[in-house]
């Protein structure tokens, strides 16, 4: 199958990448795949259930700061717990802000969410004898199945065990939100997108398994998040601001919301040229926007829709 | 009433005239296109900015320091100009699609013009030096209050009654207002929607920036001062649900004068009051104190 030999290659590639690629361009793939994991989640919600949300930084935030807080304050270095923690966390904040958000779609729903998301960022901002304020907490390098890499240079020990720990979450997220998209809960979610009315009338109970794919979103941003920290070492409140949800919608557009790769494709263009960008002038954001407004006026598919180009673009979905 | 009550409050108020002036910008465009503008903030920054050049400009050219507000109004009405730009050139291609493209593209706008502003502008605070207090203080109730607080205060109220009269006594408004309630209809009766699209959008985003160019001589403008805002805009067209002018009107005084007592009494809340209270009225009145229903 065409596809399966796409993606066999382009794992090759990226774990091969640490061998051949410069470290600068190493470096880069970390904030990569965790964008790549949250974005998987977010897609679930917006390409295959049909809700933008523009509140996803809020449970990104709540990963990394919830590695953050384990690795200064609580003790804990080890990934696999803190991913546990993040994931654990952010389920228990999704659950009645899922709640209250799956029982309004389109726009009331974006703006709950939304709400939501900068609910959380003045939290961070403002105790910041809690949480560092703008200055963030710093999140200590973590320990990987239970071996200390202190001793390890910092550069190594990113573009090596921990480049190799990502690609491996990476992949199990993708693994199993292949498995879910694929399943029959998978397939009543893209029933509930394009028509609610007749999933209602086929018995599917629309609210419930909206609030179950919002969960599951917010569990993989969680989980994601939690994996920005190592690389800076710090995380801050602007994970959680609106902007930060705004680009993450972006990203997925970039790629296409309606293939099953194009969020993560996404994440890596939008990592890659916002770096190349910024290292030629400082103004990506007018480039970026540009972008944008390209990809939803001509593109609405984003580059995996250029790539495959089976269906016509759809013009009244999302 | 103490000083200390008199001043938390008159700055909510000044500030709720300023919110009310970008928030009803929001409220017509949503009103007739169904569009949530983000970019908003961005046309409040836009004027600020413009407002800040312009009464440089003014002051270099030896005008009367007294009759300040007046290019500055000019200005910040005259930028409002880039609200037909914005429409013709981006939005009116994806009028067919579904609203979340319309707000993505608003988004871009909101990234192109913070990165705009920063190239024309640069990355430093810009402020009108010295022209906030060119009419003097007068003493309120005990305080003493800025006496360009209170032109704005009555500014926006004029300008809130002046959309009165647009609405309910000109024939564009009654066509404004057929365009919100039926929009198939009211094309189907020969209202020319290229025209409406046009004509509204552009006055959403000169309310924006006038309400930018008119808080400049009281605060510096950043770049960032855009996307701050349109979460505070977002709030009061919430509170006072969306589409309707006089939700902004209510919606503004609410996040405008509680933000300024909660700075005053407990400044860790701020802004986290006010979302909570959107998050309360979303969960228990989506459509807002006076919006219609919420789909």
């Amino acid at each position: 199958m065409k596809r399966g030999l796409v993606v066999t290659v382009a794992t090759a590639a990226v774990a091969a990448a640490p061998f051949v690629a410069s470290t600068y361009h190493v470096l880069l793939m970390l904030p990569f795949m965790a964008y790549g994991v949250i974005l998987l989640g977010l897609n679930l919600l917006f390409g295959y259930t049909g809700l933008v949300s523009f509140g996803h930084a809020l449970f990104v935030a709540i990963g990394a700061y919830t590695g953050a807080f384990l690795t200064t304050h609580g003790k804990v270095r080890s990934l696999e717990v803190i991913l546990v923690a993040a994931a654990s966390l952010g389920t228990l904040v999704a659950v009645p802000v899922a709640a209250l958000c799956v029982r309004y779609v389109k726009i009331y729903f974006g703006m709950l969410t939304l709400a939501f998301g900068m609910v959380f960022y003045t939290f961070v901002l403002k105790f910041y004898r809690l949480t560092g304020g703008d200055e963030g907490t710093p999140f200590l390098r973590p320990s990987l199945l239970g071996q200390s890499l202190d001793a390890m240079p910092k550069v190594d020990y990113l573009a090596g065990p921990y480049y190799y720990y990502s690609l491996a979450v990476l992949g199990l997220a993708a693994l199993c939100m292949w498995r879910i998209v694929h399943s029959p809960f998978g397939l009543c979610l893209k029933t509930i997108r394009d028509n609610p009315a007749k999933a209602e009338t086929l018995g599917i109970g629309v609210t419930r398994y909206r609030f179950y794919a919002f969960v599951i979103s917010a569990i993989y941003a969680a989980v994601g998040g939690a994996l920005l920290g190592p690389p800076t070492g710090n995380v801050d409140p602007t994970l959680a601001y609106w902007t930060h949800s705004g680009n993450l919608v972006f990203m997925t557009l970039l790629g296409g919301f309606a293939s099953f790769f194009g969020p993560v494709v996404g994440a890596f263009v939008f990592i890659y040229l916002q770096n190349w960008v910024m290292s030629i002038v400082p103004y990506w954001r007018l480039i970026f926007g540009a972008m944008l407004a390209v990809i939803v006026i001509f593109a609405p598919e984003g580059l995996m829709g250029l790539v495959t180009r089976r269906r016509p673009a759809p013009t009244s979905w999302p | 009433m103490t000083p200390h009550v008199v001043n938390v409050l008159l700055s909510g108020v000044f500030h709720a005239s300023i919110l009310f002036l970008v928030a009803a910008g929001l409220q017509v465009v949503f009103g007739v296109q169904k569009i949530f503008n983000l970019a908003c903030g961005s046309f409040y920054a836009l004027g600020a900015y413009v407002g800040v050049s312009a009464v440089g400009w003014y002051a270099d050219a030896g005008g009367p320091p007294a009759l300040f507000i007046v290019p500055l109004a000019l200005a910040g009405l005259a930028v409002g100009a880039v609200g037909v730009v914005v429409e013709r050139g981006l939005l009116s291609f994806v009028y067919d699609r579904d609203e979340t493209f319309q707000l993505l593209l608003t988004f871009a706008v909101v990234l192109m013009m913070e990165d705009a502003i920063r190239l024309t502008w640069g990355t430093a605070p810009r402020s009108t030096a010295g022209l906030y207090l060119a009419y003097g203080q007068v003493r309120l109730l005990g305080a003493t209050v800025p006496v360009y607080n209170l032109v704005v205060i009555g500014a926006s109220l004029a300008i809130a009654l002046a959309i009165g009269w647009l609405l309910t006594r000109t024939a564009f408004g009654r066509i404004m207002r057929a365009t919100a309630d039926n929009r198939e209809m009211a094309e189907a009766l020969g209202v020319d929607m290229r025209r409406v699209s046009a004509k509204v959008f552009t006055l959403g985003a000169a309310l924006g920036t006038l309400g930018g160019a008119l808080v400049i001589p009281a605060t510096a403008a950043m770049s960032e001062m855009g996307i701050e805002l349109i979460v505070e805009a977002f709030a009061v067209v919430v509170i006072g649900g969306l589409g309707s002018i006089r939700g902004a009107f209510v919606g503004a005084l609410v996040v405008g004068v509680l933000r300024s007592v909660a700075i005053s009494v407990y400044p860790e809340l701020e802004m986290l009051l006010i979302y909570l209270i959107v998050i309360v009225v979303l969960v228990l009145r989506p459509r807002g104190l006076f919006g219609g229903a919420a789909t």
